[in-house]
């Protein structure tokens, strides 16, 4: 059955400062799939697990960080701590006969580019193939 | 510090299935040092056992609380603030912490998050490792600073077995050999000759083998 899942994208400010040009129209004209919400955050080393864990809480049936390659983090460690915290939920998520895929972390370079779409894209399909959420 | 980590999920669901009102409450203490059950580890596990919870279809209302440590009276008082607002205790404290509220809050139900592993050291942020086993008769005079008791596989008292290879434990490879580093430390400290001297045996009475201890100072007793 299709549906329309909520997904909750948190990216780092330097990764996705180019997708808010023009309050995001951009983005729109790209492709960028209408039902996932971007937070920014200053550096994704910042977030915390419980952060994540919140998004599921809330509703959330996807939830995905963006931050910067692992070799050239603005923060120079930042999207490495952020990946560590995914694994964290994605462990938890496990623990729990959850899907450990319904949270994942990217490392795409800084600025608009096509893999942001295909990121979005892609996170779309995979929860929209696994169903709405179990929470 | 008490070294402790987080049981499985699932044991801990387990616990709580039928609990409709939770209180996860921290400890302050030394597992807030040890990044096991403090405020931020019972913010997430509070997060994790609602979501649980509810996707087993149990329906339950989960708090969070801490407390500065659980290991004394006057702090388990504080547990008071919360009356009427729970049905059940989930500790995040190490089994001290448990065993506290249990003794002093007689009709509570308290269950333990953590497993309490060791007494141990951060030598490296994310890492803990033990270094004293609690035994009631230190020996750390005898052996340059370094434990036998907790730190071999074996607690042997007189040197390493023949199980030492290069250095490294043959109960584990990845755990230095603590005769071997006591043997290398007295020598840098010019004083390996005292470890010619023969242990003599141990009388383990001091390590729990006569059941649980206690510890009265009469000049602190009121």
């Amino acid at each position: 059955m299709s549906f329309t899942p909520d997904i909750r994208l948190f990216s780092c400010h330097y990764t996705s400062q180019q997708s808010c040009v023009g309050e995001g129209r951009e983005l729109q004209e790209l492709g960028f799939p209408e039902n996932v919400r971007l937070s920014r955050v200053n550096c994704t080393g910042k977030l915390e697990e419980i952060t994540l864990l919140k998004a599921f809480e809330d509703g959330a049936d996807g939830v995905y960080v963006v931050g910067c390659p692992t070799d050239s983090c603005h923060n120079l460690q930042g999207s490495q701590r952020a990946a560590k915290r995914v694994e964290a939920v994605r462990q938890a998520l496990g623990e729990m006969d959850v899907e450990p895929d319904r949270i994942r972390m990217y490392h795409l370079p800084r600025g608009l580019h096509p893999e942001f779409i295909d990121a979005a894209r892609e996170m779309n399909q995979r929860i929209q193939e696994m169903g709405p959420s179990p929470f | 510090m008490i070294v402790a980590e987080r049981k499985p999920l699932a044991e801990i669901l387990e616990m709580v299935k039928d609990c409709k009102k939770i209180l996860v409450l921290a400890c302050r203490g030394c597992v807030t040092v040890c990044s096991a059950g403090g405020e931020r580890e019972a913010e997430i596990l509070a997060s994790l056992v609602r979501l649980g919870l509810k996707k087993n279809g149990c329906r339950a209302e989960v708090i969070e609380g801490s407390l500065v440590r659980q290991c004394d009276k006057e702090y388990i008082d504080a547990i008071d603030e919360w009356q009427g607002q729970y049905d059940a205790i989930l500790s995040t404290a190490c089994g001290v912490g448990v065993n506290f509220i249990a003794n002093l809050r007689p009709t509570d139900n308290v269950y333990p998050a953590l497993n309490t592993t060791f007494f141990g050291g951060s030598a490296e942020q994310g890492v803990w490792s033990e270094q004293c086993a609690g035994c009631g008769n230190c020996v750390l005079h005898l052996t340059g600073g370094l434990c036998p008791v907790a730190r071999c596989a074996k607690s042997l008292m007189n040197g390493p077995c023949g199980g030492s290879v290069d250095g490294h434990c043959e109960i584990n490879p990845s755990v230095d050999c603590v005769w071997q580093m006591i043997y290398d430390r007295m020598g840098r400290l010019d004083r390996r000759q005292e470890l010619t001297a023969a242990a003599p045996i141990r009388d383990w009475s001091t390590a729990g083998h006569g059941g649980p201890r206690k510890r009265i100072r009469d000049d602190l007793t009121v």
